[in-house]
C-alpha cells in the first residue's frame, strides 16, 4: 500500500509542557484517517508540524516516499487548520486564484471546486462578507483546488450551527467516497465515526490507539437482555463461559462478551434454560464509549 | 521570482488601502515639479525658487533624489500592512501551508520591496528629465549624465529603509507598532548621536552614527540646499565655512547594503524560528 505520510518519534514541548510526544504513526492512501482527542491533547499540533507552519523539537516526519521538500510535498496536499484563513478584500474566487498561483495549479478549476461546496453563486462577493459556515466551506473547495492526495481537516465543523455541520459532512463524504485520502482532526467522536476507516488516538501528547476503527476495541460487543426473572437470567449468564461480566442498570441486564455469540445461540440457550426474553439487543460499544474507556485506563 | 512577484502583487492589487497609498505616493512625487513655481518674498529680496538652479544638471540629480526620498514614509505604511495583515489575518500560516516555504515568502516580500523601489527610481529618473531639459540652463550631455549616482543612491536608500520596514513588520508582527517601533528607533538614533556629540566630539559621534541604519540611509542623499546658489552667497558674505562633503561614498553604499542583508535575513531567521 501507498504510504502518504510517515512520523517518527514526532516531539513537540512548548517550555515544560510537552504537547505532543513521541507520536508515530503512518497514512496509508486511500483511508479516512481521524484523530482523536480531547481539547489540547495535540492534535494541532501535530497536524501543524506536518505542515510546516510549527517547528518539531525532536523526530521527524516525511510526506509521500520523503524525496521531496516539505514545501513541495504540501503541493500535493488540501488542508485546512482550525478556521478558515483568507484575505478578507479579496472575493472567493480572487482568493482562490491566488491559492493556485501559490500552489502552482491551473486557475481554470475554482468554479468546479466552488460548485462541490455549493459557493458558485457567490464567487464575487468579498470573503469578509462571509457566515463562519460559507468560509469554512470556501476553505475547503481552496483545499481541493490541486485536487489533493491527502486532504487534512482541522475541526472542520468547529463553530459550526446543526445545518452548517450538516452540510460539511456531507461534503466530507462525498469526498471520501471519491476515493480521496483524509485525515480529520476532531474532538467530536460521533463525527469520526460517521466517516472514517481509521483512527489515531491522542491524549496529552500521547498515541493510545492507532489502526482500524473496528479494532480499536477486541471486545466482541455486549447485549442488552430483560426477562420476567432478572434474577436468575443474571445467574445464568454469570454460569456461562462466553461471558466476562454482567450488570443490571435501569432493570436491563448488560452482559459483556469475551467470545463471539450470536444472539441466536444466546436466545435458544436462555429458551432451554427456561428463560423467555422480553426485549434483547446486540451492540457494539460505540466509539464515544470505546474512547472513554481508552483514556478512562490512564487514569 | 517571477512567480514570487506574481503572488505578492496580487495580494497589493486587491487592497485598496496599499493601491490607493501607492497611487498617491507617485502623484505626491510628480508634485515635486510645483516647486518650480514657489517664490519667497524676504523684504525687498524676491527669490524665485526655480531661478535659484535647483533644476540645473548636475544638481536637479542631487535635488530631486532628496526631495522624493523624504516622501518613502507613505511607501513604508504599504510595505509594514503588507507584512501585519499577512499575520492578522493569519494568511501567513495558510501561505505556508498552501506549499510556499518561509523562504519563498520573505523572498517575495523582498522581491516587491526592490520593485517598489526600482519603480520609484525609474519615475525619478524620467521626472528628473523632464524637468532638468525644461529648466536647466545647461543640457549638454556630459552635464546631464554628471552625479547620476544619485539615482543609484537613491535606489539603496530605499531598498534599506524598505527593508528596515519588512523587518519591523515581522518583529512586530502589528503596523501601528511598528511603525512607531521606526519613529522611536529614530529618536534613539539621535540622542546616541547627541549623547556622543556632548560626551566625546562631533567627529566621533559622526564616525560611530554613520553606521546605524537610517542615519547610513541618510548620509546616502545628503541634505542639497546648502548648494542653492542664494545660501553659498550668503555663507560667503558671512564667510562662514559649509563645506559639506555631499558626494556619494562607495562604503555609504556597503553599510546600507550590509543593513538590507541583515535586516532580510534577520526577518527569515525570525519567521523560520516562530511557531504559527
Amino acid at each position: 500500500m501507498e504510504t502518504i505520510l510517515t512520523l517518527n518519534n514526532l516531539t513537540k514541548h512548548y517550555g515544560k509542557v510537552k504537547a505532543v510526544n513521541d507520536l508515530s504513526f503512518t497514512i496509508e492512501k486511500g483511508n479516512v484517517y481521524g484523530i482523536l482527542g480531547p481539547n489540547g491533547s495535540g492534535k494541532s499540533t501535530t497536524l501543524g508540524m506536518v505542515l510546516n507552519v510549527v517547528n518539531a523539537t525532536s523526530g521527524n516526519f516525511k510526506w509521500f516516499d520523503g524525496s521531496d521538500t516539505t514545501h513541495h510535498a504540501l503541493k500535493k496536499v488540501g488542508a485546512i487548520i482550525e478556521r478558515p484563513n483568507f484575505y478578507p478584500y479579496m472575493t472567493a474566487a480572487q482568493n482562490l486564484e491566488l491559492v493556485c498561483t501559490i500552489k502552482d495549479v491551473d486557475p481554470g478549476k475554482i468554479e468546479e471546486k466552488l460548485e462541490v461546496v455549493h459557493l458558485l453563486d457567490r464567487k464575487d462577493s468579498k470573503f469578509s462578507t462571509f457566515s463562519l459556515g460559507m468560509k469554512q466551506r470556501l476553505a475547503i473547495a481552496s483545499a481541493l483546488l490541486n485536487d489533493p492526495e491527502i486532504l487534512i481537516l482541522d475541526e472542520p465543523t468547529n463553530g459550526l450551527d446543526p445545518q452548517g455541520i450538516h452540510q460539511i459532512r456531507e461534503i466530507i463524504k462525498n469526498i471520501a467516497s471519491g476515493g480521496t485520502t483524509i485525515l480529520l482532526a476532531s474532538h467530536l467522536l460521533d463525527e469520526v465515526e460517521k466517516v472514517c476507516s481509521h483512527v489515531v488516538i491522542i491524549r496529552k501528547g500521547i498515541k493510545l490507539y492507532a489502526g482500524p476503527v473496528e479494532e480499536l476495541n477486541a471486545s466482541h460487543g455486549f447485549f442488552e437482555l430483560r426477562c420476567e426473572k432478572q434474577q436468575e437470567l443474571i445467574t445464568v449468564l454469570e454460569g456461562h463461559p462466553d461471558f466476562t461480566s454482567v450488570k443490571e442498570e435501569n432493570g436491563l441486564v448488560t452482559g459483556f462478551l469475551k467470545n463471539p455469540l450470536s444472539a441466536e445461540e444466546l436466545n435458544t440457550f436462555l429458551f432451554n434454560q427456561g428463560l423467555v426474553l422480553s426485549h434483547m439487543v446486540k451492540r457494539k460499544e460505540s466509539l464515544e464509549e470505546q474512547f472513554l474507556q481508552l483514556t478512562a485506563n490512564l487514569n | 521570482m517571477l512567480r514570487l512577484l506574481t503572488i505578492e502583487f496580487y495580494k497589493l492589487k486587491h487592497s485598496r488601502s496599499s493601491k490607493v497609498l501607492s497611487i498617491a505616493y507617485f502623484v505626491i512625487l510628480s508634485f515635486i515639479a510645483l516647486i518650480a513655481s514657489i517664490e519667497f518674498n524676504l523684504g525687498d529680496f524676491q527669490i524665485r525658487i526655480a531661478d535659484q538652479g535647483i533644476f540645473n544638471f548636475p544638481f536637479i540629480w542631487h535635488f530631486n533624489t532628496w526631495v522624493a526620498a523624504t516622501l518613502k514614509f507613505f511607501l513604508a505604511i504599504v510595505i509594514v500592512s503588507m507584512i501585519s495583515n499577512e499575520y492578522s489575518n493569519r494568511t501567513l500560516k495558510q501561505n505556508l501551508i498552501d506549499g510556499l516555504s518561509k523562504k519563498e515568502f520573505m523572498l517575495s516580500k523582498f522581491y516587491t520591496v526592490v520593485a517598489f523601489a526600482l519603480l520609484s527610481t525609474l519615475f525619478i529618473f524620467i521626472m528628473t528629465l523632464i524637468l532638468g531639459y525644461s529648466f536647466s540652463d545647461y543640457t549638454e550631455f556630459s552635464i546631464v549624465t554628471r552625479e547620476m549616482e544619485f539615482l543609484l543612491a537613491y535606489f539603496f536608500k530605499l531598498v534599506g529603509f524598505f527593508s528596515f520596514c519588512l523587518f519591523l513588520g515581522v518583529l512586530v508582527k502589528r503596523s501601528a507598532f511598528a511603525l512607531g517601533f521606526l519613529f522611536v528607533w529614530w529618536i534613539f538614533e539621535n540622542i546616541t548621536y547627541g549623547i556622543l556629540r556632548w560626551k566625546g566630539s562631533a567627529e566621533t559621534a559622526d564616525a560611530i552614527v554613520q553606521f546605524f541604519p537610517l542615519e547610513a540611509m541618510k548620509n546616502l542623499i545628503n541634505l542639497p540646499f546648502q548648494r542653492l546658489n542664494f545660501i553659498e552667497t550668503a555663507a560667503n558674505q558671512l564667510q562662514a565655512d559649509i563645506a559639506i562633503d555631499y558626494a556619494v561614498h562607495w562604503y555609504e553604499v556597503a553599510i546600507v547594503s550590509v543593513w538590507i542583508f541583515l535586516f532580510i535575513y534577520g526577518a527569515y531567521a525570525l519567521l523560520k524560528k516562530r511557531d504559527l
